[in-house]
């Protein structure tokens, strides 16, 4: 997955392009052509809509996520959508579009905890361990090895109970889903990290730094931190999808957050289970496809950068080829065959 | 052919890992090595488990907390053996084990091994049947994207298979349900099979639990059917998950060897397409394909208990959800220690399959 290829980018080169064009998503949106291009914006789009009602769910949602009646009244179970409710009501009597759009809010507040909770553990302790080695390494290797293989839904299950019993109340419910996130994905963080740290200790560049004197945090942190750290955009859009399917998977087990504390997809998933065999289909729909297009966006994102960054699958712009660019290709395309091996290698 | 000249490639990547790793040593010895790698990884999870679950306290606690006054509790708890420091019970835990006792149910008072032993059978059946739909479906759309690369045929399978990844599996089966249930009834959608079907099983001598089996064994076509008809939608909601993963995976494979130059010679010999895509640059793209498989099984199992509990699916993951429900955490813990085991074993599998398929593994 991960692409050591960055020999496409020139020192001089980078030197003249703002920073703003160097940040991962716009420079990959520059580079894109074609399908990949309309891939990459229909992701960005979908994971747009998301924010947007994550941000703003308070002015968009008509009722509130836990509000069963106005004061005419309750809304009544089961309504077909139409009417004052546009996508109908669950059996408990709630509106399913206010629902679904609180529920965009409790998505993007697990996925923010928990891949930046991740990210931050992982990347530390890919460092550290990769850079000084010895039986701290090897420790934590396998135990990130033992982790990784474990199916994530069940680590998180076992997660959830240790944190919160299985039981959930507000803000509790939302960390105790983000953190058991959280501990399933650290082992992936760490193996990447881990594994260019190993690559980049043997670089002149950090030997020159040793001869100069420079200490061992300060190496870790700025000369390697900067180099091992590339790829992560990438492995946080796709841990962001699986980010949300755990939770809608934990909500679906019954794990999820008490419908009067947060709105979750999973859990009002789980309830519209019975629903189906009696052909009520709008509490199941709407919940469900609001997961699915989120993971969609976020999968597009992903995806479309992950082929960007790697020169086999990148689609190259056929018009209006400078000199620089295609010599820059060639040196690409040598990169990747001569890497190939370790690529396919590294992506199990 | 194409062996002939991919071969001094092969040679050049072996003897780079010879140098690093000048043991050498053959098949055999690697399969022992990668054997006793999964007694860490065992131990480890099984540990990991074991320490988390009991963070919270003690599972008869947890279990009818708000049910038993707290003297009933204390002298249940002090029969289990709950108060005594919990490294004994760890070790006493681990001792169980090895014997293959996985503890006692708390809600029920059942031996999780007999749970385990009498609805395994049902998950392995429905991972199975899954793996046919994944591997039918996956495969050759897989080779026919990689082939048509960039064009119209790519970008649609491309977007269902990311759709088939970002569909939840129990989104998945309960939009099945609605479909094939509800507006066209012409599916069963719950459970392994009619009621009369699971009678007719019961009754069966030595039954190996595996309806497919026992309904050939019996040579009964009507229950045959009946247990077929029951496993049409379970295992399209869960293999075209996996489907998904495996078409993306043989896609990225096949065009990394479908660019190679023996290819090109190939194709300059008159070799059909055809032959081309499914022979030649097939074989070399099978190993990370493998591998990942591996992993995908795994996943599989996490996968089963969603579709097991929306599809009344009487297996480990529909048992695993119920006994969540009741707070039994000793059962759940046992369900899911014994599929770490499971995951763990299964990829020293594929981990020795990639080897066979692949002499550079072996170191």
């Amino acid at each position: 997955m991960s692409t050591p290829d960055n020999t496409s980018q020139s020192p001089d080169d980078k030197a003249k392009k703002s920073w703003f064009s160097r940040l991962p998503i716009v420079s990959h949106l520059r580079q894109s052509v074609g399908l990949q291009r309309g891939m990459l914006i229909t992701g960005l789009i979908l994971c747009g809509i998301v924010l947007i009602c994550a941000i703003f769910a308070p002015l968009i949602a008509p009722y509130g996520f836990n509000q069963l009646g106005t004061a005419e009244g309750n809304f009544g179970s089961k309504l077909p959508p139409g009417g004052t409710h546009i996508w109908g009501t669950t059996v408990g009597g709630y509106d399913v579009f206010s629902r679904v759009v609180w529920g965009a809010q409790t998505a993007v507040a697990v996925i923010v905890v928990a891949v930046i909770m991740s990210i931050f553990a992982g990347v530390i302790l890919g460092l550290v361990s990769g850079y000084l080695g010895g039986w701290l390494d090897r420790i934590l290797v396998v135990i990130a090895d033992a982790v990784y293989a474990f199916p994530t839904l069940l680590l998180a299950l076992v997660m959830s109970i240790a944190i919160s019993g299985g039981q959930s109340s507000a803000w509790g419910g939302i960390a105790a889903a983000a953190f058991s996130i959280t501990v399933v994905f650290i082992p992936q963080y760490f193996r990447v990290v881990r594994a260019e740290t190993l690559r980049l200790k043997a670089e002149p560049f950090v030997e020159s730094a040793i001869v100069l004197g420079a200490s061992k945090p300060r190496i870790i942190s700025k000369h390697i931190f900067r180099n091992a750290t590339r790829t992560l955009p990438l492995i946080f859009t796709l841990n962001s999808s699986e980010a949300i399917l755990t939770l809608a998977g934990l909500g679906f087990l019954g794990f999820g957050i008490e419908p009067t504390s947060a709105s979750e997809w999973g859990y009002d998933l789980n309830k519209a289970l019975p629903d189906v065999t009696s052909g009520v289909w709008w509490t199941s729909v709407f919940p469900g496809l609001a997961i699915v297009l989120t993971v969609l966006g976020i999968t597009l994102v992903g995806e479309s950068m992950n082929d960007l960054n790697d020169p086999r699958l990148r689609v190259r712009r056929k018009a209006k080829t400078k000199g620089t660019k295609s010599s820059k290709d060639v040196k690409a395309s040598q990169a990747a065959t001569s890497s190939s091996d370790n690529e396919t290698a590294e992506a199990n | 052919m194409s062996a002939a000249i991919s071969e001094p490639e092969a040679e050049a990547a072996e003897t780079s890992v010879a140098v690093k790793k000048p043991a050498g040593g053959g098949l055999g010895r690697y399969v022992l090595v990668r054997f006793l790698l999964i007694i860490p990884t065992i131990f480890i999870l099984t540990t990991l488990v074991f320490f988390l679950m009991r963070i919270t306290g003690d599972p008869i606690t947890a279990s009818m907390g708000g049910r038993l006054t707290q003297a009933q509790l204390a002298e249940r708890i002090q029969a289990a053996g709950y108060d005594r420091p919990l490294l004994v019970q760890y070790f006493e835990y681990m001792g169980n084990l090895l014997k293959g006792d996985f503890g006692t149910a708390v809600s029920d008072g059942q031996p999780v091994s007999n749970i385990l032993l009498n609805y395994g059978a049902a998950t392995v059946e429905l991972v199975f049947y899954a793996l046919i739909v994944a591997f039918i479906l996956g495969i050759p759309l897989g080779m026919l994207a990689a082939y048509h690369r960039d064009k119209a045929p790519d970008a649609a399978l491309r977007i269902l298979a990311i759709l088939g990844y970002a569909t939840p599996v129990f989104f998945a089966g309960m939009i099945l349900k609605l479909i094939f249930g509800v507006f066209l009834p012409i599916l069963p959608i719950s459970g392994r099979g009619t009621t009369q079907t699971e009678y007719i099983m019961s009754g069966v001598v030595s039954p190996t639990q595996i309806y497919l089996i026992d309904a050939i064994r019996i040579g009964n076509v009507e229950v045959l059917g009946d247990v077929l008809a029951h496993a049409v939608l379970p295992a399209v909601a869960l293999g075209v998950l996996t489907a998904g993963v495996f078409l993306r995976l043989v896609r990225t494979n096949l065009i990394g060897t479908l660019g190679q130059q023996y290819i090109d010679s190939g194709r300059s010999r008159g070799i059909s397409e055809y032959r081309l895509v499914t022979k030649h640059a097939y074989r070399p793209a099978l190993i990370p394909i493998v591998t990942v498989m591996g992993m995908q099984i795994a996943l599989m199992l996490a996968g089963a208990v969603l579709t097991e509990t929306t599809f009344g699916w009487q297996g480990l993951g529909f048992k695993l959800a119920e006994y969540l429900t009741a707070r039994d955490f000793v059962a759940v813990q046992g369900i899911v220690v014994f599929l770490a085991i499971i995951v763990a074993l299964t990829n020293f599998l594929v981990d020795v399959i990639a080897a066979f398929i692949d002499p550079r593994v072996r170191y």
